[in-house]
């Protein structure tokens, strides 16, 4: 699975990413993680405030930093 | 409303003679009081406000908010811009999606500038600290001319028709939309709660300095040197203000209540307020980052129309009161 993370590089973004990568490795997932923060890669994927979660190229959380447990439903969702 | 923190009065009072052994009246005494007062009833404030912003922002989401302002025209559009941007502050890493979803969403170049100016300057922060320190006149009379601001600035940007001036690669980006997340009532209170612990968690350290550094002022510094440097017979008071708000943006908790210690002493609330919403509204970080879709020309005229806006909110007041 293909885990993003939608962001211009802030402290939050990376918050978010450690809680993506948490949230996947307690699941035993196979995944691969990418930091989106080309302005215009963001606004295609319709994520108008950042930090922003995409899995398999859908959004799944926006704006917000999230706790690992919150996040492992939206990655099992696929 | 001093009925309201009559018992945070009360206790301060009471901790400054019981606890600390000082005369309230004596010039720590007078500090201690200050500090044990100001900073549980700003703490309060902050909590009450982000929590009931942070739950009512849960039905104005980015997405729903552009389908709302998406196709309006000048005039009424910046009104609902200006007025929604109350309740919906947000962090400025993203004020460029949100730019660029807004135009590509269909909402006209003035009333997203509408939107941009209001919801960073009218934010739950500024409102509760200027609430807490000032009194609800003043948090109110800070988002009224917050909101024209936004309003007025809108209004030009848009009818100067500017488009041009915005980075010609935000018109062809395909902008994807995103969905608005229906929650029940119960979930919206939780989105309130997380989001005031979030504010709250991030703010307080610098409210406790900040007031301390106020309580410090209360004490020692003279009157006479604040009305000299900052009193209404200064003409430069206002503006000196604004320019030293600019670089401190992401410290409105930290500051404010040095001004507060300031006002008590003469300073006028006019340039209280043109203080605070240079700090909230001309931070230099958002500047940069909006210079990746705004030509040079746009953002100066940005910047100027903000300046010029908020200087004269600051004399207006200064006249006024």
């Amino acid at each position: 699975m293909k885990i993003q993370i939608l962001g211009s590089g802030c402290a939050k973004c990376n918050q978010l990413k450690e809680n993506a990568e948490a949230a996947a490795r307690e699941l035993g997932l196979a995944y691969e993680i990418e930091k989106i923060t080309d302005f215009r890669e963001i606004a295609r994927m319709g994520a108008l405030v950042t930090p922003a979660l995409a899995v398999n190229g859908k959004l799944k959380l926006v704006g917000r930093v999230a706790a690992p447990e919150e996040i492992k439903p939206l990655l099992q969702e696929g | 409303m001093p009925s309201l923190f009559a018992p945070y009065e009360w206790v301060a009072r009471w901790a400054t003679e019981r606890i600390f052994g000082l005369d309230p009246a004596s010039r720590l005494g007078s500090s201690v009081e200050f500090f044990l007062y100001d900073v549980p009833k700003v703490i309060t404030l902050l909590v009450l406000v982000s929590f009931a912003v942070g739950t009512l922002q849960t039905w104005l989401q980015p997405e729903a908010v552009r389908r709302i302002l998406g196709g309006k025209r000048l005039f009424f559009g910046n009104v609902a811009a200006a007025v929604i941007g109350i309740f919906t502050p947000f962090c400025s890493c993203s004020a460029v999606p949100l730019f660029i979803g807004f135009l590509k969403g269909g909402v006209p170049l003035g009333v997203t500038f509408s939107y941009l100016i209001a919801a960073p300057m009218v934010n739950e922060v500024a409102v509760a600290l200027l609430w807490g320190l000032f009194g609800w006149r003043i948090a109110l009379t800070y988002i009224g001319f917050g909101v024209a601001l936004a309003i007025a600035g809108g209004i030009v940007i848009g009818s100067l028709r500017l488009e041009k001036w915005v980075e010609p690669f935000v018109w062809d980006v395909p902008a994807g939309a995103g969905e608005v997340t229906i929650m029940p009532l119960r979930a919206r209170l939780e989105e309130g709660w997380r989001s005031m612990r979030e504010i709250v968690g991030k703010v307080w350290p610098y409210i406790v300095g900040g007031i301390a550094a106020g309580a410090v002022i209360h004490g020692y510094v003279p009157g006479d040197l604040v009305m000299r440097w900052a009193g209404p017979g200064n003409p430069f008071a206002v503006p000196v203000a604004v320019l030293l708000g600019v670089p401190l943006y992401a410290n409105v908790a930290g500051v404010l209540p040095i001004t507060e210690a300031l006002a008590g002493k003469g300073m006028p609330l006019g340039t209280v307020l043109a203080f605070t919403m240079a700090v909230t509204a001309l931070s230099a970080p958002e500047m940069i980052i909006l210079r990746n879709v705004l030509r040079p020309q746009l953002l100066a005229v940005f910047i100027a129309l903000m300046t010029v806006g908020i200087i004269s909110v600051g004399y207006l007041f200064n006249v006024l009161l």
